[in-house]
């Protein structure tokens, strides 16, 4: 128990670990953390050594920098190499590695690659630089794209010419889906995604029970909330319910924020199909321009290479995104590939299940075994 | 980017529609709320802030919490202060006039 002295309430921790055992029983559960942020708080805290053996977490698809399949990252690089452009991009993105290096290169090369905090700041530096074509990289899920959509309205209003969106924003429910139509993995539930939620709401999640028998839960980012998630799978599997909870009713609403809702819908459309590192291609995943706002698609408006690029034979980020490997089960986890010189998507960000259990995983995993216990 | 920042609203901004003062980590920064217009909403009360734009109102509990959560995470917290401190998004809403 020597993980729960560090959470906020080590008495309420201990009391739900002793419910998640007393849940758990003989049986053996499996359950997937669907967004990074958990995957974060669980290697953080240790969570998997509080757990009774019986209970595996297995991390999921949700961290927007991660699925990320290379060619896009060589097709961001194509773009921001195009005389005139200013390439703007969330720091997250500028190390993730492409085909052919990644934007931090691009720009050591001489490309003028920004990176920006707000889709708004690239918005405000077309503005400043009327003579310069400005291009957002925009990733994210629907957590980040209702702020994409937004901008993209006000640029229109401004009547700015000079402003695109190189659009690669993902939604969360396909992903989903793929994992649960995939043959690798037998889960018994979800811990649903937090921030992700307070957007979508609940309701997208209701075909995980309904057509795959599977209870989710929405849950929070603290080690408490991942646990009383946790509890509250299992006492759905021992009534027999197959439900939609939510956990995380102090920022969660059933109906997500149906304004953020409305933007979506009016600024981007679906694509009829979206590569996803690890999970190949998925339909109706990822988010376009509109027709209406064609002008501002940098799909559009530049030659883009378009190229599918391969992941590299080392690197296993595909399995660790299905969830059918753990990080440090990678060939290359920590030895080839490491936080400061990645070769996947997986050890960039800090979201990212690799990047996650090589800043904090190792270390509970080595007192796990010095404990005798399995890790 | 995925981090959700809490901040204290300070003010909303007569000048700029759908823009507000609020409260980050001691520092003022102005956001967007233009997603939060279905709400009540008004000085003091806390948003989780996700790139610029407050994407849900939370009460002070939940603030506190996530704040303690975000001091956790250390560098990648730090980075996203440091770089919600270098933006400024007034300007895209004036057109750089």
């Amino acid at each position: 128990m020597r993980f729960v002295d560090e959470y906020r309430d080590p008495a309420a921790a201990r009391t739900l670990v002793a419910r998640i055992n007393e849940l758990a029983g003989a049986r053996s559960y499996k359950f997937m953390e669907v967004c990074g942020g958990h995957t974060h708080t669980i290697y953080r805290h240790g969570i998997e050594h509080v757990l009774p053996d019986t209970v595996e977490l297995v991390h999921g698809p949700g961290c927007p920098v991660c699925v990320i399949p290379m060619g896009r990252v060589d097709d961001a690089i194509a773009v921001a190499e195009q005389p005139g452009v200013i390439f703007t991009s969330f720091g997250d993105m500028m190390r993730v590695p492409g085909g052919s290096g990644n934007l931090l290169e691009a720009k050591a090369r001489g490309a003028d690659v920004r990176f920006v905090y707000s889709p708004l700041d690239a918005l405000r530096l077309a503005t400043e630089h009327p003579d310069r074509e400005v291009v957002f990289f925009a990733v994210g899920f629907e957590t980040t794209a209702p702020s994409t959509a937004i901008t993209l309205l006000r640029a229109r209003e401004l009547g700015v010419t000079n402003f695109r969106v190189f659009c690669n924003h993902v939604t969360i429910v396909p992903p989903i889906r793929a994992i649960l139509e995939s043959p690798d993995l037998r889960l018994d539930g979800f811990l649903g995604p937090g921030h992700v939620s307070t957007v979508v709401g609940n309701r997208p999640y209701r075909f995980v029970p309904e057509t795959y028998g599977k209870p989710l839960v929405t849950t929070g980012f603290e080690p408490l909330d991942i646990l009383q998630a946790i509890a509250m799978l299992l006492v759905q599997i021992r009534d027999g319910r197959c439900e939609v909870e939510n956990q995380y009713t102090r920022v969660v609403r059933d109906e997500g924020n149906p304004r953020a809702l409305a933007v979506l819908a009016e600024v981007f459309e679906l694509r009829p199909h979206f590569e996803w590192r690890g999970l190949g291609f998925i339909s109706q995943s990822a988010l376009r321009l509109r027709p209406e706002f064609a002008a501002f698609d940098a799909e559009l408006h530049y030659d883009i290479p378009n190229v599918r690029v391969a992941d590299p034979k080392a690197c296993q980020c595909g399995e660790v995104l299905k969830g059918v490997i753990k990080p440090w089960e990678c060939k290359v986890f920590g030895t080839a590939c490491t936080p400061e010189t990645p070769i996947g998507t997986c050890m960039v960000s800090s979201e990212g299940a690799c990047a996650a259990y090589y800043n904090f995983g190792r270390l509970h995993r080595e007192v796990a075994v010095t404990l005798g216990r399995p890790a | 980017m995925c981090l959700g920042i809490p901040g204290r609203l300070v003010e909303f901004l007569d000048s700029h529609e759908h823009l507000a003062r609020v409260d980050v980590n001691g520092v003022g920064r102005i956001i967007n709320i233009g997603l939060l217009e279905d709400e009540v909403l008004g000085p003091g009360d806390w948003v989780l802030i996700h790139v610029g734009f407050a994407m849900s109102k939370i009460d002070e509990e939940e603030a506190r919490r996530a704040l303690e959560g975000l001091q956790l995470m250390g560098q990648a917290y730090d980075e996203e202060l440091t770089a919600l401190a270098g933006s400024d998004i007034t300007l895209a809403w004036d057109g750089g006039d």
